[in-house]
């Protein structure tokens, strides 16, 4: 498909990219703070993001470039469980209308910026800490990696070839990262979800119409699978049900453990925002949903490509004429340039408060702190383009795949204590241990796929792997918390109610 | 009111309940107007939990 270069296309991705650097740069003054005097100027932009920045940027960077990309693939390729993403992204929300809040209150409170902060604030534990702290940074490097890709097959769709044109975009993103720090994505995610939120809405309206409708995009799609066979089909197998909940469930319960979705919490001014976001924020989920469905829309288009990840692109380039298709793919690649932006300074957050500050320079300055999670940031981000060049795609889907996993078993330490001190730091750290071995072994001997089988009662069960290694991880740390109160029980309670 | 926030939960994790092509509505099978019309009502419901709850003291 890459065989010409659409220079329409192109030239409007150029006025596009051209216009989200300069806003980059000029975010600095943005909301003006002193960027490098705090690491919570930086690092959070000022803790001061009101109901509808923070609307952006979570939006922004939780619904990112790569699942415009990866989630009608999917679709395309097996139907019905690809969907699993929007009843994921509809639960997410009451959990984080529940637990976000109580979480921003204790990180306000105290000038916590991470998650590993919070951690070590309640269970005063390093360990602990250090455990929350890597497995965050180690999920988020593949994760940034796929945004790399996503953006990788929108640029290529345009007939640019090699990965001068990534590692270009890359440079210039990490520069203005650096320089002004949350500020940026958090003002071209105003561009980014401007743009996307136009495209989805010309395409579920303008691509049916010119196909016949939506009943003929699912009759085309339903045409196809039938043809296809195996574990595909406008709705679910019987065998695909419970992976299907599994899924929905533990991905929900992970989502907002990453670094990048809490940066935006703790970036927040109130927890009221935060509230208010939980409520505005299924916007987004609508647009995913209509966003899965261009799979289908393939089918009735009768795109045929060899890769699934090429069905978006491809789909744009046929029905559209290219000043919109470069638009879209405009839209695409910045949205990959905000949510890595994010994920950037969430692991560079983590690195300076969690490993820097609290093992190699305990009495570093807050402007200290700012320089440190600087040059981390960039640090991430030539590790995740490394990561792209050198290694071969699958691992960033493999490693993605398991990174939600790992992610996932930091859940226990995370929201148990903002509403009980029963647990104790020890049981927490051996259960995420054994959460994350469990499942990655599970994963991986697997071929990593993200399921797992047991046989219970005489039945198979087929289940999301992540999920099972949290019950098992909240068990084993059950378990130690009970012998580790009876060996030791003087532990000094914590005076303060959680509330 | 809390109790509406696990609504959701019930509503799209009992996968058998939707897991069918009719009744069909615009073109839509079962499956998906389903699961998109739970959107607006979890918005919803948090939204009456939201209204519901005693505000935060003023900072």
């Amino acid at each position: 498909m890459a065989d010409r270069i659409d220079w329409i296309a192109l030239a409007i991705f150029l006025f596009f990219f051209a216009l989200v650097t300069v806003m980059g740069f000029f975010a600095a003054r943005w909301k003006s703070g002193p960027v490098s005097a705090h690491l919570d100027e930086w690092g959070l932009g000022g803790r001061q993001f009101g109901t509808w920045i923070t609307w952006f940027l979570v939006g922004g960077d939780f619904y990112t470039a790569y699942t415009v990309i990866a989630v009608p693939a999917l679709v395309y390729a097996v139907g019905a469980y690809g969907f699993f993403a929007l009843p994921y992204t509809i639960i997410v929300y009451p959990f984080v209308f529940a637990v976000m809040p109580v979480l921003w209150k204790t990180a306000h409170a105290n000038g916590y910026v991470t998650a590993a902060d919070v951690v070590h604030g309640i269970y005063h534990s390093r360990s602990l800490e250090l455990a929350v702290a890597i497995t965050g940074m180690v999920a988020t490097m593949p994760y940034i990696a796929l945004q790399l890709i996503g953006m990788g097959v929108v640029i290529k769709a345009m007939g640019l070839t090699g990965e001068l044109p990534i590692v270009a975009a890359f440079i210039i993103l990490a520069l203005y990262t650096y320089s002004s720090g949350l500020r940026a994505p958090a003002l071209i995610a105003f561009v980014k979800d401007t743009m996307i939120y136009i495209v989805v809405l010309v395409a579920v309206v303008v691509v049916p119409a010119k196909l016949g409708g939506y009943g003929a995009v699912f009759s085309a799609a339903n045409d196809a699978f039938t043809a296809k066979g195996g574990a595909t089909g406008l709705i679910l197998k019987p065998s695909q049900m419970l992976p299907y909940a599994t899924l929905a469930l533990g991905s929900a319960l992970a989502a907002f453990m990453y670094p990048h979705t809490l940066t935006g919490i703790f970036a927040s001014k109130s927890a009221d925002t935060i509230r208010k976001n939980a409520i505005l924020l299924p916007a987004y989920t609508l647009l995913l949903g209509l966003i899965a469905l261009l799979g289908y829309m393939a089918y009735a288009a009768n795109i045929k490509v060899s890769s699934p990840n090429d069905v978006v692109p491809v789909l744009f380039k046929v029905l559209f004429p290219s000043w919109f298709a470069g638009f879209a793919f405009s839209a695409i690649a910045i949205g990959a340039l905000v949510p890595a932006a994010v994920m950037s300074i969430g692991a560079a957050n983590l690195f300076t408060r969690n490993v820097w500050k609290s093992y190699i320079d305990p009495q570093i300055s807050h402007a200290g702190e700012a320089a440190v999670a600087k040059i981390a940031s960039l640090i991430v981000k030539i590790g995740a383009l490394a990561f792209t060049l050198f290694l071969p795609t699958q691992y960033a889907l493999d490693l993605q795949l398991l990174g939600g996993l790992w992610i996932l078993q930091t859940f226990p330490a995370l929201v148990f204590g903002l509403f009980t001190r029963w647990f104790r730091a020890e049981g927490l750290l051996l259960g995420w241990a054994v959460g994350i071995l469990w499942g990655s072994w599970t994963a991986w001997s697997n071929g990593l796929k993200p399921l797992a089988t047991i046989d219970l009662g005489g039945g198979s069960y087929t289940f999301y792997v992540g999920l099972g290694a949290l019950i098992l991880n909240v068990a084993v740390a059950a378990i130690a918390t009970v012998i580790v109160s009876r060996l030791s029980p003087d532990r000094r309670r914590s005076v303060i109610a959680p509330s | 009111m809390w109790i509406l926030l696990l609504v959701p939960f019930v509503g799209l994790l009992w996968v058998p309940f939707y897991n069918s092509l009719e009744p069909a509505l615009f073109g839509f099978p079962f499956f998906y107007w389903y699961q998109l019309a739970w959107v607006p009502i979890t918005s919803l419901l948090i939204w009456l939990v939201y209204r519901s709850r005693t505000p935060d003291e003023s900072p």
